[in-house]
């Protein structure tokens, strides 16, 4: 059971690494985008910006987790 | 994508993996039994040719959209986690990636374990210990060459830059017989970071559907504009006083590391 665990939390670190945000926000964004484009919208733009605003959130959460700590 | 800028690519983010994974043979090496170390590293280039031969090529049988939506979604993930870490580090609220502090962590732990061996092994752990470091490092080059190199339909490119990296990287490494402590790992990983999510970007787009405008030659803006990006964070951060313990080195210093 032990080793699973480990198999799991290896792949976990391993892709989703310390903040599961951005993974689950990357993919939401492309579910948006592929919604948008099956709507008839080219949405190249969405991911690039929804990237941009997921890194600064990232960063803003370590920044001021550290300020509490 | 030039044929040399996926060699660079190639090559930059299998040398980081490199450095990584000699570290820890050469603690393993140092710190216990060469033979053993020497031997884990061998089994583990073995078990990874063998997964590679294994599942490589069923990657080729799926169909590119799904290919490119679920390989840059990977690397888009993969490579925010690295262009994190190198803003906060080359911001100086997270401490350097110290090669040498690792090398020493590592050189300990492998002293302080218990001597024994198993049939032709001498000393399990510096085999184990090898083969662990080695496997999974490995795992994350191959990942990389796989990746790149299908859906730039340039296998042999990806490869050789992979070769390359590895090739240079374990030279330097023997040679000096000390952790990599002098090459700049934290700017080889804000390079890196930046290629992955710039990649991770283009490719997991183009297989949700959607097209870049200029196809393929948008990578040439989108590489300069995630940088350009990643170093406006760090500029951002660098206002904000970070917590003494988590700045080993003065941000000042870290400048040229990055920039």
């Amino acid at each position: 059971m032990s080793r699973i665990r480990a198999f799991a939390a290896f792949w976990y670190d391993f892709v989703i690494g310390d903040d599961w945000r951005v993974a689950l926000g990357v993919v939401l964004a492309l579910a948006a985008t592929a919604g948008l484009v099956h709507g008839g919208v080219n949405a190249w733009w969405l991911l690039p910006v929804v990237v941009a605003a997921l890194l600064g959130l990232s960063l803003l959460r370590v920044v001021r987790a550290a300020r509490q700590s | 994508m030039n044929s040399w800028i996926l060699f660079v690519t190639v090559l930059l983010a299998c040398a980081v993996e490199a450095v990584e994974a000699l570290t820890i043979v050469l603690a393993a090496g140092t710190g216990r039994h060469w033979g053993s170390a020497v031997q884990g590293t061998l089994a583990a280039l073995a078990a990874l040719a063998a997964t590679v031969a294994a599942l490589g090529p069923a990657i080729g049988l799926i169909p590119l959209g799904a290919l490119r939506l679920v390989v840059g979604t990977l690397l888009l993930v993969f490579g925010l986690q690295w262009l994190r870490k190198a803003v906060l580090r080359a911001s100086g609220h997270k401490a350097l990636h110290d090669e040498a502090g690792a090398y020493a962590k590592e050189l300990a732990a492998a002293r302080g374990a218990a001597a024994g061996g198993r049939g032709m092994v001498q000393d399990w752990y510096a085999f184990t210990l090898s083969f662990k470091g080695v496997f999974l490092e490995g795992l994350e080059v191959a990942f990389i060459v796989v990746t790149f190199g299908t859906n730039q339909h340039n296998l042999p490119v990806a490869v050789l830059g992979a070769v390359a990296a590895v090739a240079i990287i374990t030279a330097v490494g023997f040679a000096v017989r000390a952790p990599l402590a002098r090459m700049p790992e934290n700017t080889m990983k804000f390079v890196v970071g930046t290629m992955l999510t710039a990649f991770g970007l283009f490719w997991s787009v183009e297989g949700a559907g959607a097209h870049w405008p200029g196809s393929d030659t948008a990578l040439l803006a989108l590489v300069p504009a995630v940088a350009a990006l990643a170093l406006g964070y760090v500029a951002l951060l660098r206002r904000v006083p970070a917590p003494a313990p988590a700045t080993p080195v003065a941000a000042a210093s870290v400048e040229g590391r990055v920039a």
